[in-house]
């Protein structure tokens, strides 16, 4: 009983569940929390990238008997943080591997006391070679990590890429380079932990995915499950920034509560958050692609790879997703993807929105341009004769069998956007001006929830239950941090039930209350988890009717009342359903082959940016957004979603660079690290098209991400539509743009003194 | 040498406060831990996010950039103060109805710095609410929804944003 | 936040005369603090080595602006939003008006204060530029009584200045003898507010009968510290605006300009930018219709 033909919540823009709250400033976010008996604890962190630890000392101006101090012997468990491998330790023992790696941590009742003695530990280093870049790393001469720098490869193979070369009518190839971007939730990473020996660890946190954390505790306390409790506290933007950095944080603040015998409180402020923690991978991709003479793919080979940093973490995965989106949304009946991800001496990367794919959709959608550009067709019409069908396969052989309406997206955005319209009219203009405009495209799919079998595995559990006052929760781990878990999943309920919003409320993620529904990543809640909301209520009604005297056409009192005689045969109220994957779900995690995903949102964005060849700053004056997201279960938060994931996509094309030294963050303060400001952000038109996916909560499918996936090809295909200038990496700042257009003036610039 | 506690008197929207705290502690600072008014955050500690503005006498400042002796005698009003008996201010119910707000952080700054572009400046062009909230940085929203909600307060009015659909329950 | 309240004295003598004795009596122990928008990014960071500072903020005998029939006058602890909203800085001295909506965002135009920007003496300091074109001149305060520097003289190097070790910045008189020169102001930086200058130009110049008369050139980002480009200046004074004298300006700045690498911007790209916003100002004062 999903997708009725007309809902009365799903589909509206009800307001924010918790928005009331943080717009009284009374929602309570880890800093604004204290608990009796707080201390603070710091971090002392390395300052070279490798080396061996030779030694530790103390200052003996600092009455250390008023600190704890915890180093990784204090560990009672394992030392490393859980993930996909367990190679990150929790704190360094005996060598470091990067700059800003943890190795000592102090707690203190007096929060600055603690900071100030954070600068009077000695650390004396023996150092070792680091690595610092993908080509070095890939050398293999200086080995970083394991035996050979290699944290993960892939290989997909689709038909023979090597039997098209001789007989292509054009071959084109590129490289393209993205760099690191750092996710800037305006509140930085904390926790708060506490010890005790009969509860074991409890922490509070900012943090996506307490089940993640919860398990990472486990083994560095070597407690059984029912002796860590992981809270989440209202959590101030995360984009992927607080999917794994809070198992290393919780642990740390664990470790100070266990030793100290008090709570203790971890907040970062910026420029430790900026240093320590994880960023986007920064990525490079090369592409050679055969075409006919009409301009149809016939062969995409395709090299991808990956700076990890100096731990495994979420590399892997990351790779995954880079790799599956890398032929991007076209028919090519040879392809050829070979992946890797590689180990250097800098602070591990990590998940943030798009996870992979904006790296390499950015390369496939700059060279589809220059594909164009070299073939002589307009990028637009190369796009339109490659495009994915309906029956359609992908280069990992998967079958389309949900409609795909790219040139429906494609039509829309250009008309929208007036493309060609301006396109002349800046044709016209721009030798007159010292503006140079330029209109771009991207088209692109981003596969919603896990890949393959990822769901599977996850064997995520969800349900409901209705408390003693007379409201519906819904119980999942899935957190909120701005995208709209709690409406979402809230209104799904209401909507499945038959009751008003209101009525439905959210459980606190607290891994004592809420079955583990899974992360929330990978665009995966209002579908995933949302679906099982959905069928948990529907179960409950289908419970209370067989059982509890609920009629079949009911009111809305009739259900609570309902509730209450099944409380009180029962003592309590509960529905709870597990995942069930879609019927035909195949994939081949060896060959990388089958459904690689279980649903594609598409997506085009149209920019308009103007170079000033002055200052040679480019700006976005204008931005067109169309997609297919499945059911749109609230307008308003969805159209958020878009808006600022193209804000970000904008910042990681033009604004955001992370500037290392020796592998250390140098430009980690707000001030230097350039993210666009209320004057700097165009208008942002949003259409939405919606075909109901069956298998996802009310229809919908994944729409976080989708957006950071466009901006930023669309927006350096415009400058090359303005300039003439092809730019193959980001962030593309003005003194990269300098460089290249002083290169094709003709006036020649008076050799300085 | 430890710097002695200072006395610092202000009124703090609207009612009178006293604290003896250090002169150099950071109004920010004051605010959240010895008045528990939690509700302005630190988001930098730089003056670049906004996240901590508040208005002192009137004006929009960044309290983390704020020693509280500077403070003294002043009127300080926080995000606190903008609700009367649990009723939204008309700027929060504008960003409640047009999805102003996602993860909230930057919301209470945000406030702030909208209220003290609306007291000076009732009917602001586009150009006018970018450059009054170009101190206050949002990651959530690309700030277009941010500036919905102004545009809406300003004029008095809520935006219904939905295309067509039933009324909902309330 | 790294800084420790406890480590730091703050007085408040609250009058002009006080805060002077305090720094007779004491010289190079006591740091003024106005808006307090650049020490206290230090002190957050932890790098606040300053053990006492001296309140000037709320002492309204450094907060006006006086108009005369020669001169404007403004105290050191006007701010900048004071300076924006005042007609006769809007009107006569519109470079400044400009720079002064360059800084940050509101909240930090309404506490940064003129007299601390150029205490602070950051080479991209966003009021300086517009002061050195306007010909200022700086008034130094202290027990000794008051002196007058062109502020053109009052820098001597990175983050140095002649200000003595019992002197406060006191006051900024401008010459009123700039409005029929036409005046130029552009600031470059990484976005449209909160931005630090990677290079900035003012520019102001008299013609007479298409022939420069009186120019004035100043950059942000170009030298260690805010100052006039004499030597691009001297190209160009007695010259008609054509494309060889824009063109031989230019390589005079390029010669002129010593910007640096650092972390928010190239020499490379500030030193042809530097010569592109001079281009931009040359081609204003050609008039309408000329080849030139």
């Amino acid at each position: 009983m999903s997708a009725h033909a007309t809902s009365r919540i799903v589909g509206t823009p009800v307001p924010r569940k918790e928005g009331a709250d943080k717009l009284l400033g009374i929602a309570r976010y880890v800093d604004d929390i204290e608990r009796e008996g707080m201390w603070h604890g710091a971090t002392v962190r390395s300052t070279v990238p490798r080396a061996l630890i030779r030694s530790i000392g103390f200052d003996q101006e600092i009455d250390w008997s008023e600190f704890t101090v915890v180093r990784a012997a204090d560990i009672p468990g394992e030392n490393n943080i859980q993930l996909i491998n367990a190679d990150q330790p929790c704190l360094a023992d005996g060598q470091v591997n990067h700059c800003d790696e943890a190795i000592l941590l102090l707690a203190h009742p007096d929060k600055h006391r603690v900071r100030q003695a954070v600068n009077a530990v000695r650390i004396e280093y023996d150092p070792l070679p680091p690595v610092f870049t993908i080509e070095e790393s890939e050398k293999q001469q200086t080995v970083v990590w394991g035996a050979d720098n290699l944290l993960k490869s892939f290989l997909l193979e689709k038909g023979d890429v090597d039997s098209v070369w001789a007989s292509a009518a054009h071959i084109i190839e590129g490289e393209y380079r993205t760099g690191a971007q750092e996710h800037l939730y305006i509140e930085n990473n904390g926790v708060i932990a506490e010890y005790s020996k009969e509860s074991g660890v409890t922490v509070w946190g900012s943090l996506q995915c307490p089940f993640y954390v919860h398990r990472s505790l486990l083994a560095v306390f070597n407690l059984p499950p029912d002796k860590v409790r992981v809270i989440q506290t209202e959590t101030g933007g995360a984009f992927g920034g607080k999917e794994d950095y809070p198992s290393t944080l919780a642990s740390h603040a664990a470790l100070l509560a266990m030793k100290s015998g008090h709570p203790v409180k971890m907040i970062y402020d910026r420029i430790e958050d900026l240093a320590a923690t994880t960023k986007r991978h920064p990525s490079r991709a090369r592409h050679r692609t055969a075409l006919d003479g009409n301009g149809k793919l016939l062969a995409m080979d395709i090299d991808i790879a990956t700076d990890g940093g100096a731990y495994s973490t979420l590399s892997p995965t990351v790779l995954s997703r880079a790799t599956l989106h890398s032929p991007g949304p076209y028919v090519c009946p040879n392809v050829r993807v070979r992946s890797r991800s590689w180990a250097t001496t800098t602070v591990p990367y990590g998940a943030f929105r798009g996870f992979g794919a904006p790296q390499t959709i950015f390369a496939i959608e700059r060279h589809m341009d220059e594909i164009a550009a070299a073939i002589g067709i307009d990028p637009v019409e190369l796009r339109r004769r490659n495009f994915l069908h309906d029956g359609d396969t992908t280069a990992t052989e998967q079958v389309m069998r949900e409609p795909v309406i790219l040139d429906k997206l494609l039509d829309r955005a250009l008309a929208q956007s007036d493309y060609y319209g301006r396109r002349s009219r800046f044709a016209r203009e721009n030798p007159l001006s010292p503006i140079k405009r330029g209109m771009g495209i991207a088209a692109f799919y981003h596969g919603s929830g896990f890949t393959g079998s990822g769901e599977r595995y996850l064997n995520s559990l969800a349900g409901v239950d209705v408390t003693p006052d007379g409201k519906l929760r819904v119980l999942v781990a899935s957190t909120e941090f701005g995208q709209g878990t709690n409406t979402v999943l809230t209104q799904i309920a209401a909507e499945a039930i038959g009751l008003h919003y209101d009525d439905v409320i959210i459980a606190p993620a607290d891994t004592a209350i809420v079955p583990n529904s899974g992360p929330t990543v990978a665009s995966r809640t209002a579908m995933v988890v949302g679906k099982l909301i959905e069928r948990a209520s529907l179960q409950l009604v289908a419970m209370l009717q067989q059982h509890a005297g609920l009629p079949v056409q009911y009111s809305r009192s009739d259900f609570f009342e309902a509730c209450e005689r099944c409380r009180a045969a029962n003592g309590e109220v509960v529905s709870r359903c597990r995942y069930e994957a879609p019927p035909g779900i195949y994939w081949d995690d060896q060959k990388y082959r089958g459904e690689a995903y279980p649903a594609y949102a598409w997506s085009v964005h149209v920019a308009q940016v103007a170079v000033d060849v002055v200052t040679y700053s480019a700006e976005v004056e204008e931005f067109w957004a169309v997609q297919e997201v499945g059911r749109v279960i609230n307008p308003v938060l969805a159209g958020g979603q878009i808006e600022g994931g193209i804000a970000q996509g904008i910042g990681y094309a033009l604004y955001e660079k992370v500037i290392l030294q020796d592998g250390h963050m140098a430009n980690n303060q707000m001030t230097n690290y350039i993210m666009p400001t209320a004057e700097d952000v165009p208008p942002i038109h949003v259409h939405f098209e919606e075909i109901p996916f069956q298998h996802g909560g009310y229809g919908a499918k994944g729409v976080g991400e989708l957006p950071h996936d466009g901006p930023a090809p669309a927006i350096l295909n415009a400058i090359k539509d303005a300039t003439g200038v092809g730019f193959n990496s980001i962030p593309l700042l003005p003194e990269d743009l300098h460089r290249a257009l002083c290169a094709h003036e003709t006036v020649e610039e008076p050799a300085a003194v | 040498m430890s710097t002695l506690d200072t006395t610092i008197s202000f009124i703090v929207n609207g009612e009178s406060r006293t604290v003896q705290v250090p002169p150099m502690k950071r109004l920010l600072d004051v605010l959240r831990e010895d008045l528990g008014l939690t509700g302005t955050k630190e988001g930098c500690g730089e003056g670049e996010c906004g996240s901590c503005s508040v208005r002192l006498n009137g004006e929009l400042v960044n309290s983390c950039l704020v020693p509280v002796l500077q403070a003294d005698g002043s009127t300080v009003e926080t995000v606190e103060g903008l609700a009367r008996n649990g009723v939204l201010h008309p700027l929060q119910q504008a960003f409640l109805q047009c999805g102003g707000a996602q993860c909230g952080i930057c919301t209470p700054g945000m406030l702030m710095a909208a209220t003290h572009l609306l007291s000076h400046n009732p009917h602001p062009n586009m150009a006018e609410i970018r450059e009054g909230l170009a101190g206050n940085l949002c990651r959530c929203t690309g700030f277009i929804r941010i500036f919905e909600s102004v545009v809406a307060a300003a004029a008095n009015q809520t935006v219904n944003k939905v295309a067509s659909g039933p009324a909902h329950a309330r | 936040m790294r800084g420790d309240a406890h480590a730091h004295q703050l007085l408040a003598p609250g009058n002009l005369a006080s805060v002077l004795q305090l720094l007779a009596d004491e010289p190079g122990q006591w740091t003024p603090i106005a808006g307090g928008t650049e020490l206290m990014v230090a002190y957050a960071a932890g790098r606040l080595n300053i053990a006492k500072l001296v309140n000037l903020w709320g002492i309204s005998e450094l907060r006006f602006i006086e108009t005369k029939p020669d001169s404007i006058t403004i105290g050191a602890g006007t701010t900048f939003t004071d300076l924006r909203h005042s007609a006769i800085v809007t009107e006569e001295l519109s470079l400044l008006d400009k720079a002064a909506g360059w800084i940050g965002a509101i909240a930090n135009q309404n506490r940064a204060t003129i007299g601390g920007n150029l205490v602070n003496g950051s080479p991209a300091a966003d009021s300086s530029p517009a002061l050195l074109v306007y010909d200022a001149e700086i008034e130094l305060s202290s027990v000794r009584g008051n002196r007058r520097v062109p502020y053109c003289e009052f820098h001597t190097g990175y983050k140095q200045n002649v200000m003595a070790a019992d002197e406060l910045l006191y006051a900024i008189h401008l010459p009123r003898r700039f409005a029929g020169h036409t005046q130029y102001i552009r600031k470059v930086g990484p976005r449209r507010a909160q931005a630090i200058s990677k290079v900035a130009l003012a520019a102001t110049a008299a013609l007479h009968e298409h022939v420069i008369n009186e120019i004035r050139l100043a950059a942000a980002s170009l030298a260690p510290y805010p100052t006039r480009l004499r030597q691009t200046e001297s190209v160009l004074v007695g010259a008609p605006i054509t494309t060889e004298t824009i063109r031989a300006a230019q390589s005079a700045l390029l010669r002129e300009a010593q910007p640096i690498d650092d972390i928010r911007s190239t020499a490379e790209y500030r030193r042809r930018v530097g010569a592109n916003l001079l281009e931009e100002f040359l081609r204003k004062l050609i008039p309408s219709g000329d080849a030139g």
